[in-house]
């Protein structure tokens, strides 16, 4: 005769324990993205209620005077990260699909560990070598000849300066390659074969092919992908902070220097005293999360929904 | 007519491919011109013993070091671990073990910590552990830390545990072990390197990270041992000395990047080998 035992019941309890003990653990990501901007938003109010919306749209920021307006700092911040992606999307596309190819897998293997290494490489570490190696070669054989020759364009004209919005643009452009090569690289991975195979078989040549079927196909995931991308650009501090500049105002010229949300936090905030200048500083930090909250929820839904959708 | 096309066709297609592969060689040069660059100006100062033994010393004076950098990464990535590791490990496993609308919200909450500003989660961990005692802190600094290096751990783990083979599962269950000891003692522990690949990437993100330390550890000139004191950290030598004006402290600065550079190389070497074991004894299941 066979008989089912019910399990006893300690085993039971420790059935629910354990799916209490790790759901427990579960809460923290969620709290802690809750708690970042709960916390930023309790810390930002006395600049909230003194500015206002003004401090979105001011263009000064003086500590003495306690004036603070958060524009040049968005404005770099966008800027420097619109700049890096139109530097990085071509080549982090191109990566994605050398790295999505069916066959080549030496030299795929290599390539993959070459983006592993370029996103796993400390930030602080690019910034050293910007600041030393990359901004002065930039600045005498590209920022000098370019806004010589063309000193009648408005964002290209003016003095360039080492320190630049442009520069700081190249160092995150670099910083951003693997997060747009590794995602592409995905979802073009999840492109069904059957569409290659299909547009090989009617003749298509390998361009014709990656062109009009295999991008298309990826469309929505690649956006995703830049999405993501520009999420991480608009947050990156340290290597931005030491070649962008530090100079609290809207340049004329990309190849002048300027700020960013994240460094000018980095720069002041451990020097910031009273009550008032702290908490913009905190403020500029709340719209930095809030930016990138929504940024990369939108990113990642993309880029889930394309590369799920295919399964 | 149709020859012309053709070899427009064929030049385009041929064009068109050495394009992006030559993008693709593009992305290459900036890694191999950090890593050479820092390896030939890090040398020098990595190359002397006083470089790992001593502290920071007055501008002028040789035989200065960063030994108290070291301790305190050490120390601050290790707190942070202590933390994130089993958290993450746990939040994982409940997310490989029951999936639905609340892991989706985790996963989704967890992706988002990862692109958060690092230098937002320093004001976090300023907001809650220094200003509340009215000093900056190595332990305020690992728990920054540990909020960057908890997403990394949980996504990681759901992975690993999620691509264990179900039949292991089924065998367990058949044998009548409770379902928690299955998933603990079988799916886990067969998810292990994995796991551990996951914990040695997020040791690496977090020794690299000098954002979130800015106003938490803050950096600290002696040897300090004790975490409720400021202390030192590798990225922070680089950063600070880097924007010095003297030659020597950046020379120092460049040794402090070399050594991080190659604690990433060895940890992504480590984990690399890790995770091939891991496909190994998965297609062994």
């Amino acid at each position: 005769m066979i008989r089912v035992l019910p399990a006893p019941r300690r085993l039971q309890m420790t059935f629910e324990r354990f799916r209490l003990i790790t759901g427990a653990a579960s809460l923290v990501a969620p709290l802690l993205v809750v708690g970042l901007v709960a916390v930023l938003y309790r810390d930002a109010v006395p600049s909230i209620e003194r500015f206002g919306a003004h401090f979105l749209v001011g263009t000064n920021w003086n500590p003495v005077t306690l004036d603070f307006g958060a524009l040049p700092f968005i404005y770099g911040t966008v800027a420097t990260s619109a700049i890096a992606i139109a530097i990085a999307l071509p080549v982090g596309v191109s990566v994605g699909l050398v790295l999505a190819e069916p066959g080549a897998r030496g030299l795929r293997g290599v390539a993959g560990t070459g983006v592993e290494l370029l996103a796993a490489i400390p930030r602080v570490v690019y910034g050293i070598w910007a600041l030393y190696v990359m901004a002065p070669f930039v600045f005498t054989r590209f920022e000098v000849p370019v806004s010589r020759g063309m000193s009648s364009v408005p964002l290209l004209s003016g003095s360039p300066s080492q320190t630049s919005l442009f520069t700081a643009s190249l160092v995150l452009a670099i910083m951003i390659l693997p997060t747009l090569s590794a995602i592409s690289r995905d979802v073009l991975r999840a492109v069904p074969g059957g569409l290659r195979e299909s547009a090989v078989a009617l003749g298509a040549t390998w361009w014709e092919t990656t062109w009009k079927v295999i991008l298309p196909a990826a469309r929505a995931g690649i956006f995703g992908a830049t999405v993501l991308a520009l999420g991480r650009a608009l947050g990156e501090t340290i290597a931005v902070t030491m070649v962008i500049g530090n100079r609290p105002e809207i340049p004329v010229s990309i190849f002048s220097p300027a700020y960013t949300l994240a460094s000018v936090i980095a720069n002041e905030f451990a020097e910031a005293t009273g009550s008032v200048y702290p908490a913009a500083l905190v403020e500029l930090g709340l719209v930095l999360i809030l930016v990138s909250v929504a940024v990369n929820v939108a990113a990642l839904l993309l880029v889930r929904r394309t590369v799920e959708g295919s399964r | 007519m149709r020859p012309s096309r053709n070899l427009w066709r064929r030049s385009s297609t041929a064009i068109a491919r050495s394009l992006v592969y030559g993008l693709t060689a593009v992305a290459f040069v900036p890694l191999l011109l950090v890593l050479s660059y820092t390896v030939l100006k890090g040398l020098p100062a990595a190359s002397h013993l006083d470089f790992y033994l001593h502290v920071e010393r007055p501008v002028g004076i040789p035989g200065a070091g960063v030994a108290h950098a070291i301790v305190g990464s050490l120390v601050m990535v290790g707190i942070a671990s202590l933390i994130a590791v089993p958290l993450g490990v746990l939040a994982g496993v409940y997310m490989a073990e029951f999936p639905g609308g609340w892991t989706r919200t985790v996963r989704l909450a967890a992706d988002v910590l990862v692109g958060a500003p690092s230098i937002a989660i320093g004001l976090f961990a300023f907001a809650l552990f220094v200003a509340p005692f009215h000093h900056f802190s190595g332990l305020a600094g690992a728990i920054a830390l540990s909020v960057l290096m908890l997403p990394v751990v949980l996504r990681t783990t759901e992975g690993a545990v999620g691509i264990v083979p179900g039949g292991l599962r089924e065998s367990g269950l058949a044998l009548g072990l409770p379902r928690w000891r299955v998933t603990m003692q079988l799916m886990l522990r067969a998810a292990i390197p994995g796991v551990v690949t996951g914990a040695l990437l997020s040791v690496a993100r977090a020794a690299g990270e000098t954002a979130p330390l800015l106003f938490t550890g803050f950096g600290n000139r002696f040897l300090s041992f004790n975490p409720t004191e400021p202390m030192s950290a590798l990225p922070l030598i680089v950063y600070h000395d880097a924007l010095t004006p003297y030659p020597s402290l950046q020379q120092q600065a460049w040794g402090a990047a070399l050594l991080l550079v190659v604690i990433m190389l060895v940890i992504n070497l480590v984990s690399r080998a890790v995770i091939r074991r891991q496909a190994r004894y998965v297609a062994q299941l």
